[in-house]
């Protein structure tokens, strides 16, 4: 494994986990819906469908890696989901603990869903050689 | 301080993850799998424990947030079609459940009962 990608992403990694921190001190998830978890979640996974698009991005491997496994591997999280879920369950809430992670992969398929269509238009027609 | 020690455990979990996708996933992504499955497992131990704060922070915001992803989980399950990615979807969402309930019991049972 290359270790500059590999640092890349430990760079980036650190910048993104900081950031979903501050979103969820900005915004605490409250006793419901984990709302600030899975708004981070939803932006993260459209941002990183919408990242090939960016020239700069496709052209550096480093780069590439620091934005992509990176800063957005490292904003949006599983795990705290997982645990979010259980604690909802082990409340007694089923119903919410479900819609909250079905809720949360249908939002985030729909924005990478959106991000792909947005960014995969079709070339411009060939100019005619006059 | 809680900044830093997120960042720092943040940067960790994200490089092994990038290790463990780079190294295990192929057509079916299991290395993000195991990733995810792994620090979903870690978070709930930690839960479990009731760990202080400046190891919540590390370990669990920091290294298992780090470890873990829902980008890229959520960008492969759209890249696998509709058959191939509910199978991963569900096996990545009920695994991570199942073990991070395990790992929440195993830390409750091992600080035992409070008084």
């Amino acid at each position: 494994m290359n270790p500059r990608l590999l640092a890349a992403v430990a760079a980036g990694g650190a910048v993104g986990a900081a950031l979903r921190w501050s979103c969820g001190e900005a915004v605490p998830d409250g006793p419901g819906l984990p709302g600030t978890t899975l708004a981070v979640n939803v932006v993260g996974s459209l941002l990183l469908a919408l990242l090939p698009a960016l020239a700069v991005v496709r052209r550096s491997p480093v780069l590439q890696a620091a934005a992509g496994p990176g800063l957005l591997g490292g904003f949006t999280t599983l795990s705290a989901a997982s645990e979010q879920t259980r604690s909802l369950l082990a409340d007694g809430r089923p119903a919410l603990a479900l819609g909250y992670l079905l809720g949360t992969l249908a939002a985030t398929l729909a924005a990478v869903a959106l991000a792909t269509r947005l960014t995969s238009r079709p070339d411009p027609a060939p100019e005619r050689a006059s | 301080m809680t900044l830093l020690l997120v960042a720092l455990g943040g940067a960790l979990g994200s490089a092994l993850r990038y290790a463990a996708a780079s190294a295990l996933d192929a057509r079916f992504p299991r290395g993000t799998l195991a990733v995810n499955v792994v620090g979903s497992a870690l978070l709930g131990l930690l839960v479990g424990l009731g760990v202080d704060d400046t190891a919540y922070f590390l370990l669990g915001v920091g290294f298992c947030g780090g470890l873990t992803t829902w980008s890229a989980f959520a960008g492969q399950t759209h890249r696998l079609g509709p058959r191939t990615g509910t199978t991963y979807a569900a096996a990545t969402l009920g695994l991570a459940l199942v073990a991070c309930a395990l790992g929440f019991w195993a830390g409750d049972a091992w600080v035992g009962p409070q008084a």
